[in-house]
C-alpha cells in the first residue's frame, strides 16, 4: 500500500470541471512529480490533497485513512504539509518566528525544538538569519524558509507547489538540490513543477496531467525519454 | 530650491486657511506666555518652522548653506503668503465669503503694527522662523530633541493652563508654583524661561545618562532588579488609586470617559491588531453591553431588577454571544468586504433598539432610564470620582487577559491569520475556531465597557451608539500603534482626552482631528507607539541593522 493513495479524485471550480478522476499515488520515501503546462490541474490536485478544495468524487487515503472528509488544518496534523504556491512566507515576522509557526500543530516545545534544529541543519543560511524579517530574504532563501516552515510539522508526505517558480536559475539549481537532500533524509515529497526537466531529474516516478486527467505516467527515467513529454514538457524536438 | 518653493506655498496656503476659518483668531484669545505670544502666534509660527525644517529636510545636497537658504526660502514664501492676505484683505472686503476676515485678524497678523509695517514683520517672521528651522535641522540630534522637549513642555503647559492651574491651586505648596509659573492668561516670563531650562536640563540628563542608567540596572542582579520594578509599579498602582482625588471632579469624569474608550480600544485591539480582522460595527457591542445592563437592572421596564454585578455575567455572556453570532457569516469575508458588512452590523443594532417594534423591551428613543449605580458594600460608584475606579479595574483585567492572551498559542494564531489567512490555514491553525474567538473576545470586552458606560450615565439612549463611535475606536488603536497595548492606551489619551480637555476650541475639534489623522499617517503610520511586526512593515528601509542583505559592516548604527 503506497503512503498516499489518490484515486479517481473530481474536483470543481462551480461548474468548471477542474479534476477529472486523477489518480495517482506516492510510496514513502519517493519523490514523484507531476508535471504539466498551466492549468492543466497541478496545482488544483494539490489543494485537493491538502482540503483546500473538496472533491466531489473520489478518494485521498494516507496510510489507508481517507482524508476527504477532514478540514484543512485537521489534514495538517494528519500529516499531509504543503509548500504554498509563490513561498506565501510571512514576511513581518523573523525567520524564527516563521519556523515556529509552522510548528503549530505540534505542542511538545521539545519536538519544535529537535525540528527547529533539523531545519537549521538542512538550511544553514536560515540559522544565520533566524532574526532577520522574512520579507528582507532573497527568493532562494523565502524558498527554503517555506520549505522549512512546512517541515516543521513533522509531514509524512510534503506538497510543493512550483518551488522554482520566479527564480533566477542559480538558485532554482539550489532549490533542486534541497530537493534531493530532503529525498536523503527521507521525506516524502509530490512535487508540482512547470520546470518539467529538473523535476524529472530529482523524481523516481512522474504523472502528466493535461487538461485535469492523466495522460501518461510512468518512471522518471522512461518519461525524460518520452517523445511527447520531450516536445511539449522539455522543449526539445 | 523649487521643492523649498513649493513647501513654502504648501505652508503659506495652510496658514491663510487657519486664518479665514477663524482658528488664528479663536486661539488668539489664551496667551501661552502672558503678553508675549498667544497661542493662535504660536499656530502660525509651528506652521512656518515646520514648512522650514521640511525645506531643509528635503534638500538633496548637504552643503549648510544650500540647506539654510532652502528653509530661509519657505519661511520667506510662508510670511509671503500671509501678508498677500493681508494686503488683499486691506483693498478688498472678504468677508463677504470668508466671514472670519474680520479687521481683528489682520490686526493679529501684522502684530498690530498696520498694513504696511506689518507686512515687512510677517516676511521677516516668516524668514526668521525657516531660518531658525534651517539652523534646528544643522544642529546635534541631542539640542534638537531637548529643544523639542522643552518648547514643546512650554506650548503645552499653555495650552492646557486652565487644567492645570485649578490642580495646583488645590495643593497648599504646589499654590506657590502656580503664582510663580501662570497668570490669569499664560504663563509668567519667569515661569516660561523657568520651565523651559527645567526641562531641558532634565531631558539632557535623561538623553546624557538614560542609556547608562538603562545599562546599570540591567546588570543589577535580579533579586535587586526585581524590586526595583516591584516599587516602579506600585508607585504607578498608587499614582492611579489616588488620582481622581488628586485631579478633582472635571478632569475625573475626563477619565472616566478615555478610561472607556481604552476599554473598547484595548477589545477591538484583539480584533483588528491582533487578528487583523477590520471590524468597524464595533460600537454594536458596546450597545448590546449597555442595553443588556439597562433591560436586567432598570425598574422602568420592571422585567428584572438585578444589581449591577448580578447583572454583568450575562452581559459578558451577550456580549461573546453577539460577536459569535456577527462572526459566523463573515467568517469568509476579509479586509473591505469585512469592514462593510461589520459596519452594517453596527447599524442594524443601533436601528433595532431605535424602532418602535421593540420599544416594550428596549425603550425605543426615549431609551431606558433610572439605571442604578453599582455598589459594593456601603460603597457607591456614583460620580465619575467613584466610576474611575470600576473603569480602572475594568482596564487592569482586560489588558492582563490581553497580555496572556497574545503570548498563547491562540494569540500565535491570531497574529497568523492577521498575516496570510490561506497560510495560517496550511500551517494547521482552525480558521473558524480562531476568528470566532477573536470576535467573541473583543465583543465580550467590548459589552464590559458598555455596562460600565450604562451604569456610569444612568440611562442609555440609540444615539449613543452611532457610527462614529466604532470609527473614534479605530482611530484610536491606529493613532496608539495597533496591536500594542500601551500604544492603545496613548491613542485613547491623544484622541479622546485632549479634545476633552480643549472643549472651549469645540468648533475646530474636528478639524484639528481630521488634520491630526492625516499627519499621523504621513509621518508616524504606525501609530505612537507600535508594536514591533507593525514597526517592521512601515520602516523596512531603515531596519535595525540586521533587516537588509548588506553584511553588517556597512551599516553605521
Amino acid at each position: 500500500m503506497a503512503l498516499l493513495e489518490i484515486e479517481n479524485v473530481h474536483t470543481y471550480y462551480g461548474h468548471i470541471h477542474a479534476l477529472k478522476g486523477v489518480s495517482l499515488d506516492v510510496d514513502r520515501g519517493e519523490i514523484v512529480t507531476l508535471i504539466g503546462a498551466n492549468g492543466a490541474g497541478k496545482s488544483t490536485m494539490l489543494k485537493t490533497a491538502s482540503g483546500l478544495l473538496r472533491p466531489r468524487r473520489g478518494s485521498i487515503r494516507l496510510e489507508g485513512e481517507d482524508l476527504t472528509r477532514y478540514r484543512p488544518h485537521e489534514i495538517v496534523s494528519k500529516g499531509v504539509v504543503q509548500v504554498p504556491e509563490g513561498r506565501r512566507i510571512f514576511g513581518r515576522l523573523t525567520v524564527r518566528e516563521n519556523l515556529e509557526m509552522g510548528a503549530f500543530t505540534i505542542t511538545d516545545p521539545r519536538q519544535i525544538e529537535s525540528n527547529l534544529e533539523r531545519v537549521f541543519g538542512l538550511f544553514p543560511r536560515l540559522r544565520e538569519r533566524q532574526k532577520q524579517v522574512g520579507g528582507t530574504l532573497s527568493g532562494g532563501e523565502q524558498q527554503m524558509l517555506a520549505t522549512g516552515r512546512a517541515l516543521m510539522a513533522n509531514p509524512s508526505v510534503l506538497l510543493m507547489d512550483e518551488p522554482s517558480m520566479g527564480l533566477a536559475p542559480v538558485l532554482v539549481d539550489i532549490i533542486f538540490d534541497t530537493i534531493r537532500q530532503l529525498h536523503a533524509d527521507g521525506t516524502t515529497i509530490l512535487l508540482v513543477e512547470q520546470n518539467a526537466r529538473m523535476a524529472l531529474q530529482v523524481a523516481s516516478r512522474g504523472y502528466v496531467l493535461q487538461s485535469g486527467a492523466v495522460v501518461l505516467s510512468d518512471t522518471a527515467e522512461t518519461l525524460r525519454q518520452n517523445e511527447t513529454v520531450r516536445k511539449a514538457y522539455l522543449g526539445e524536438s | 530650491m523649487k521643492q523649498a518653493i513649493k513647501i513654502g506655498l504648501i505652508g503659506g496656503v495652510v496658514e491663510i486657511l487657519l486664518s479665514l476659518i477663524g482658528m488664528v483668531e479663536a486661539f488668539s484669545q489664551r496667551d501661552i506666555v502672558a503678553h508675549i505670544i498667544s497661542m493662535g502666534h504660536t499656530l502660525l509660527f509651528i506652521v512656518a518652522l515646520f514648512m522650514g525644517y521640511l525645506a531643509a529636510k528635503r534638500t538633496p545636497r548637504t552643503g549648510s548653506l544650500q540647506i539654510l537658504s532652502n528653509s530661509f526660502i519657505s519661511g520667506l514664501i510662508v510670511g509671503g503668503l500671509v501678508s498677500l492676505l493681508v494686503i488683499v484683505g486691506s483693498l478688498i472686503n472678504l468677508r463677504k465669503v470668508f466671514v472670519n476676515a474680520m479687521p481683528v485678524l489682520y490686526e493679529l497678523l501684522t502684530f498690530k503694527q498696520g498694513t504696511q509695517i506689518g507686512v515687512f514683520l510677517l516676511l521677516g517672521a516668516g524668514a526668521l522662523s525657516g531660518a531658525l528651522a534651517g539652523l534646528f535641522f544643522l544642529s546635534p540630534k541631542l539640542i534638537r530633541r531637548v529643544l523639542l522637549i522643552s518648547l514643546g513642555s512650554i506650548v503645552g503647559a499653555g495650552v492646557l493652563q486652565d487644567l492645570l492651574r485649578p490642580t495646583f491651586a488645590l495643593w497648599g505648596p504646589l499654590a506657590i508654583i502656580n503664582e510663580w509659573l501662570f497668570t490669569a492668561n499664560g504663563l509668567t516670563i519667569q515661569g516660561a524661561i523657568g520651565l523651559f531650562l527645567l526641562i531641558s536640563a532634565f531631558s539632557l540628563f535623561w538623553f546624557r545618562k538614560g542609556a547608562a542608567i538603562q545599562t546599570g540596572f540591567q546588570q543589577l542582579p535580579p533579586a535587586p532588579q526585581r524590586i526595583l520594578k516591584m516599587t516602579g509599579i506600585l508607585i504607578l498602582v498608587f499614582i492611579l488609586l489616588i488620582l481622581p482625588r488628586v485631579l478633582g471632579l472635571f478632569l475625573s469624569e475626563v477619565l472616566t470617559i478615555v478610561g472607556l474608550y481604552v476599554l473598547l480600544g484595548l477589545g477591538l485591539n484583539i480584533v483588528v491588531g491582533y487578528a487583523g480582522l477590520l471590524d468597524l460595527g464595533y460600537v454594536a457591542f458596546f450597545a448590546i453591553g449597555s442595553y443588556t445592563v439597562a433591560v436586567l437592572t432598570s425598574p422602568e421596564l420592571g422585567f428584572f431588577s438585578l444589581s449591577f454585578w448580578q447583572a454583568l455575567p450575562l452581559v459578558i455572556v451577550m456580549g461573546v454571544f453577539s460577536g459569535v453570532l456577527l462572526g459566523t457569516p463573515v467568517l469568509k469575508m476579509r479586509g473591505d468586504y469585512l469592514a462593510i458588512a461589520t459596519l452594517g452590523f453596527g447599524e442594524i443594532i443601533r436601528i433595532l433598539v431605535l424602532s418602535d417594534f421593540l420599544r416594550p423591551w428596549l425603550g425605543g428613543a426615549q431609551g431606558i432610564g433610572k439605571i442604578p449605580k453599582a455598589f459594593i458594600g456601603g460603597f457607591e460608584f456614583a460620580g465619575p470620582q467613584q466610576i474611575y475606579y470600576l473603569i480602572l479595574a475594568g482596564c487592569l483585567l482586560v489588558i492582563f487577559i490581553s497580555l496572556r492572551l497574545r503570548d498563547s498559542r491562540l494569540g500565535r494564531a491570531w497574529m497568523a491569520v492577521r498575516e496570510d489567512e490561506d497560510v495560517a490555514q496550511a500551517m494547521g491553525i482552525n480558521l473558524v475556531a480562531t476568528k470566532l474567538l477573536a470576535f467573541a473576545t473583543g465583543a465580550g470586552f467590548s459589552a464590559l465597557s458598555g455596562a460600565i458606560f450604562a451604569s456610569k450615565l444612568g440611562s442609555v439612549y440609540p444615539h449613543s451608539f452611532n457610527v462614529m463611535i466604532s470609527i473614534n475606536i479605530v482611530c484610536v488603536i491606529i493613532v496608539g500603534g495597533m496591536g500594542n497595548i500601551p500604544g492603545v492606551i496613548v491613542g485613547a489619551i491623544a484622541l479622546v482626552g485632549l479634545p476633552e480637555l480643549l472643549r472651549e476650541f469645540a468648533e475646530y475639534r474636528l478639524f484639528v482631528y481630521g488634520a491630526a489623522l492625516v499627519a499621523m499617517m504621513l509621518l508616524r503610520p504606525e501609530g505612537l507607539w507600535p508594536e514591533a511586526v507593525h514597526r517592521r512593515e512601515l520602516h523596512e528601509e531603515e531596519g535595525d541593522g540586521e533587516g537588509s542583505e548588506s553584511p553588517p559592516e556597512s551599516k553605521p548604527d
